[in-house]
């Protein structure tokens, strides 16, 4: 058994004091309640209160939905990314893949942000504010990995990403800057060297210069040393991995250039201005002027990309760690502790993807960042050599947990299914036993739960579904309804009940309700025999009505001698033919009135030979005899009647 | 493509409708009104597709719909239509019929009338599943098979038709004006004639033999014997009211359930169409004068196509042309569907003439015969993978909402 690496979060429930606390597991969340604990006969007021304890706050947040629903976008266009593309075009898919993600995580943090601002309620804007730090963290996280995992660059080009990692994470600069600018005298503002050794420290020295030209015009007698400057941060070579220089080669001209750096301060050319010199002791990465600076490094991991940027532009990614792990004890001395983003950052210098999920995992409160991350450095191949001791394996497992978290919304469960469908070993398991719970409101939702059961091939969900709907139909007294869901289902046994229920009610009134559906049965009629029988006792109605005597005649007997008809209703159908039988054209021949007389003979045989039940009144009894000897009576004239037209017909 | 504008707004959207513009003004559509559903608290929104000057010069937001104003609705928005410009008329899952007034000059709703029971069962709600109206007079249609007719400016029914239906109703919609359509689940169409008291269609009209469910109506806004319906299967299905029972014509559009079908109110050659595949589809017949190039290619296939797989009251249907174009992350796939049938029963085409005689008003849409008609369609959304609820078109503006969350707006619709 593993340990637990992290102490449980306590959830405070208000309740009494000294009264026990019963729990049930719900799909995504716990219900807590006060139970009674009668050691000493004691009874007392429990409290009336059920409490909902949700794990995943996250999804009820508005804004926050945008998230979910933008990046389930990707998600499912990431999935059908071209198995067909070369692995090479498939990288740079990822990364576009990667960005779009992150682009969603920063649109929401904007809103998050704009709405903090703007709201009156202290409560709401410390909610939101810290949103907005756990998102900026999550994308900190997000664009490192991207840099050293998906995108993997090569020694030279890391560099010139992570430097894009740290001006993109540190973007106050361009604030002050612009405040800078807009003031009346920017050379003279306050913040002005801090803004150029900033745009230093960022390695953004094109900036940097554009600044010092500013200072320049203001100081003609230093003109000189400017100038220096100046020409000292123009030449500074960058690798460029686009074009035909090799790595070596840069190294050695980035070597020159570092001398010559180093000379500019041996020589104390910028003595006379401590700004400058400041400048140029960091231009040769003199660690000590670095860490001099921590406010306008801010993190320990801007202090390595600076560090890096001008001690070791050819770092190789597999030496980063080395350079990580100093650079964060170097920054951090007076704090003790690192706080987890800096472990997690320090594991993903390390290449240590695992520990990365994991320490995500134990210290966001949401699953979204760690199953999409997974997700998609599984997509890059990377998570392969990792088994769990459970479930399939860490992106599935990832991936389930976020979606059944998407389940339990009351909105938010559709999204839910996509992922499952990408579950390939437990996701269909999750999703047949998540979609139980969907409650169906109305018929259109009940139609779109129904869509995807039947798009997934879940039969059992579908009959489920289509039985909840056609029980509800049957308690709000809509046989055609019901009979419509259950006909769908496919559901024999209950289309027979209903069935039976259309014969009662025609029993009882006299006709047919519901006569646009039982109409319009078709194919769907054979679905079970009674339904059959209804469909086409409905069709001798039809008949007799257009008069069409002899057909209707030939299928009431059908009907009987093809034992389509219950046996309980065999009388019905033989009242039924006492008109046609009174009719003054012979309508059944000799042979169908034999038939008939057969089946009536079998029908009273078999009456007589159950007892008769006690709660049969006697009038019930009689009106029974008469009903057959009409019966009988009707027959044989009719019998006598067949006989003597067919004779005539045939001489 | 950059015309589309699309807005994640945190919640399903079921209903999306253009708040409709004065004809002589010839102006653009720019309020729209939304009802979600399947939300622990529902709503209704108005919302301004940006014509202001307020939006439109800054930050990039052209045409990006803003928020005017929401309102809380009790239950899913399962309809909504405009009673007049200011007012709304909604369908809620709880059975309620809503009218809710927007006050354009201090962006407020307030509720004006409701009838919280409009459909019910017995011992349960009953969701009210369609509205259709025509200034004073509302009529809806719910899952107990009711048509109830309401007046705007009267508390009580005006009259009920119980039991109109054995199945569910799923849409409504104005034939004449005495006159109105109904689809139900069992795949059919229903004609009601309010002039006669009798509580039986006058006309009942059904795909042969297979009851698949009908959601969505709309009739041709110039020839009002001209209807189209699209069903559970995706197919859309055009309807001659005036002869046969069956459909005119069958055209397979979606994978799944068609949830919306609206012809252009002012070019009805073109008809839009939405569905649960997540596809929104814009069709279009030309009219005879600009004869296809196309024709003469696929017209001879299609016939055999159409004469030996579909029975003979159904002449067209459609042939697919796939396009790809691929840009960035999106696939955008244009279906092209040209379709044609040559006619099998001359006698009833001459039956088709309207009586004005005018051959040229001879609606394409039931042009079968004619191989100088061609149908194309075009996919007017990008990739989408969850249902399109709804979607209205006026003048150039098109307006959808998605299970996504999302909006779409669309101001250059070619039309």
């Amino acid at each position: 058994m593993e340990e637990v690496d992290v102490e449980p979060v306590i959830t405070n429930i208000p309740a009494s004091a000294g009264k026990h606390l019963g729990f049930t597991w719900g799909p995504g969340d716990i219900l807590v309640y006060e139970t009674l604990y009668k050691a000493s006969g004691f009874v007392g007021s429990g409290s009336p209160f059920i409490h909902e304890i949700r794990k995943d706050e996250d999804i009820y947040s508005p804004i926050l939905r945008k998230l979910f629903n933008e990046s389930h976008h990707i998600f499912v266009g990431l999935q059908t990314v071209g198995e067909e593309l070369p692995s090479k075009n498939k990288k740079a898919q990822f990364v576009s893949v990667s960005k779009n993600y992150r682009s969603v995580i920063r649109a929401c943090m904007e809103e998050l942000q704009q709405v903090a601002v703007s709201t009156k309620s202290p409560d709401i804007a410390t909610q939101y504010g810290n949103q907005v730090s756990i998102l900026l963290a999550i994308e900190l996280i997000w664009n490192l990995c991207e840099v050293l995992f998906i995108d993997a660059a090569p020694a030279g080009s890391v560099l010139l990403h992570l430097l894009d990692w740290v001006r993109l994470h540190k973007a106050d600069v361009d604030e002050k800057a612009k405040e800078v600018l807009q003031s009346e005298s920017p050379a003279e503002h306050r913040d002005y060297w801090d803004v150029v050794v900033s745009y230093i420290l960022q390695g953004r020295l094109e900036e940097a210069r554009q600044m010092l030209m500013k200072q320049a015009v203001l100081h003609p007698a230093a003109r000189n040393m400017y100038k220096l400057m100046d020409s000292l941060l123009s030449k500074m070579p960058f690798y460029n991995p686009g074009g035909t220089q090799t790595l070596t080669e840069f190294h050695v001209k980035w070597s020159l250039w570092h001398e010559e750096a180093d000379h500019c301060l041996q020589d104390n050319s910028f003595s006379s201005n401590k700004h400058l010199e400041l400048i140029c002791k960091i231009l040769v990465g003199d660690e000590d002027t670095l860490l001099e600076h921590k406010e306008l490094l801010s993190t320990w991991y801007h202090f390595l990309v600076t560090r890096l940027l001008y001690c070791h532009p050819t770092v190789k990614p597999t030496e980063l760690h080395h350079y990580a792990q100093s650079c964060m004890t170097l920054f951090l001395e007076s704090r003790s502790v690192p706080e987890p983003l800096d472990s997690i950052l320090l594991a993903a210098f390390e290449f240590d993807i695992h520990q990365v999920l994991k320490d995500c995992s134990i210290a966001l409160n949401n699953w979204w960042f760690v199953a999409h991350l997974t997700d998609l450095l599984d997509h890059c191949k990377l998570l392969q050599s990792h088994n769990l001791h459970f479930g399939s394996n860490l992106r599935e497992f990832l991936l389930l947990e976020y979606a059944s978290g998407l389940f339990t919304h009351h909105s938010l469960w559709q999204l839910a299914v996509d992922y499952f469908d990408h579950c390939p070993e437990f996701g269909r398991v999750y999703l047949e036993l998540q979609i139980d719970h969907v409650p169906l409101d109305t018929e259109r939702k009940a139609l779109k739960v129904l869509r995807i059961c039947e798009q997934r091939q879940m039969p059992e969900q579908v009959r489920s579904i289509c039985k909840i709907m056609a029980m509800r139909a049957l308690r709000n007294n809509r046989l055609g309804s019901a009979l419509s869901w259950s006909i769908r289902a496919k559901d024999a046994a209950f289309a027979t009940l209903i069935s039976e229920k259309f014969l009662q009610d025609y029993c009882i009134r006299g006709t047919f309700s519901d006569l646009d559906l039982i109409d319009n049965l078709g194919p769907a009629m054979l679905l079970s025999d009674r339904l059959t029988f209804l469909g086409k006792y409905r069709e001798f109605h039809k008949l007799y009505g257009e008069k069409r005597f002899s057909e209707a005649a030939k299928l009431l007997l059908s009907l009987m001698t093809a034992k389509i008809a219950p046996r309980s209703f065999w009388m019905t159908l033989l009242t039924d033919a006492l008109p046609l039988l009174e009719q003054k054209e012979v309508i059944f021949s000799a042979d169908q009135t034999h038939e008939l007389m057969f089946c009536l003979e079998e029908l009273t045989s078999s009456l007589n030979a159950t007892p008769a039940s006690e709660d049969r009144t006697m009038q019930d009894e009689d009106m029974e005899q008469t009903k057959v000897e009409l019966l009988r009576l009707a027959l044989a004239r009719n019998l006598a009647m067949a006989i003597v037209k067919e004779g005539t017909v045939e001489t | 493509m950059e015309s589309i504008n699309a807005k994640y707004v945190s919640q399903k959207i079921s209903k999306i409708r253009w708040r409709p513009v004065s004809h002589a003004a010839l102006q653009q559509p720019d309020i729209f009104v939304t009802g979600s559903w399947d939300n622990e608290d529902n709503k209704i929104s108005f919302w301004s597709t940006g014509n202001h000057e307020t939006s439109a010069n800054d930050d990039g937001f052209e045409g990006d719909p803003q928020l005017l104003c929401e309102q809380r609705h009790k239950g899913d928005v399962l309809e909504l239509q405009f009673l007049d410009p200011d007012r709304i008329v909604t369908a809620s899952s709880t059975g309620a019929v809503t009218i809710f007034r927007h006050h354009q000059n201090n962006q407020a709703i307030s509720l004006c009338h409701e009838w919280p029971r409009a459909h019910y069962y017995p011992c349960d709600n009953a969701p009210c599943t369609g509205v259709v109206c025509s200034s004073p007079e509302i009529v809806t249609v719910g899952e107990d098979g009711r048509i109830v007719v309401f007046r705007a400016d009267q508390e009580g029914v005006n009259r009920v038709i119980e039991n109109a239906d054995s199945s569910t109703i799923h849409a409504v919609t104005y034939l004449r004006t005495t006159e109105i359509l109904t689809v139900n689940s069992i795949g059919q169409l229903k004609m009601w004639d309010f002039r006669q008291q009798s509580s039986s269609p006058a006309q009942i009209l059904s795909l042969s033999g297979d009851r698949v469910p009908l959601h969505c109506v709309d009739r041709h806004p110039n020839q009002q014997h001209i209807v189209a319906t699209g069903g559970q299967d995706g197919m859309l299905c055009v309807w001659d009211m005036r002869q046969g029972s069956a459909p005119f014509s069958l055209m397979e559009a979606h994978s799944a359930e068609m949830w919306e079908v609206h012809f252009h109110p002012s070019n009805p050659d073109h008809l839009f169409t939405c569905s649960e595949d997540g596809s929104l589809l814009h069709w279009e017949t030309s009219s005879h004068s600009d004869i296809s190039y196309l024709q003469g290619k696929f017209l001879s296939s299609q016939c055999h196509l159409n004469l030996s797989m579909i029975s003979k009251n159904i002449l067209n249907k459609c042939s697919v042309l796939i396009f790809h174009v691929f840009l960035n992350f999106y696939f955008f796939i244009f279906l092209k569907c040209v379709s044609g049938g040559r006619n099998n029963s001359t006698t009833s085409r001459s039956a088709m003439a309207p009586a004005g005689g005018n051959q040229s008003l001879i609606s394409t849409w039931l042009s079968g015969e004619s191989s100088k008609a061609r149908l194309e369609t075009t996919h007017m959304l990008p990739s989408q993978t969850l249902s399109v609820n709804t979607l209205d078109v006026l003048g150039q503006c098109l307006a959808c909402g998605t299970d996504g969350e999302a909006i779409f707006v669309n101001r250059q619709v070619p039309v």
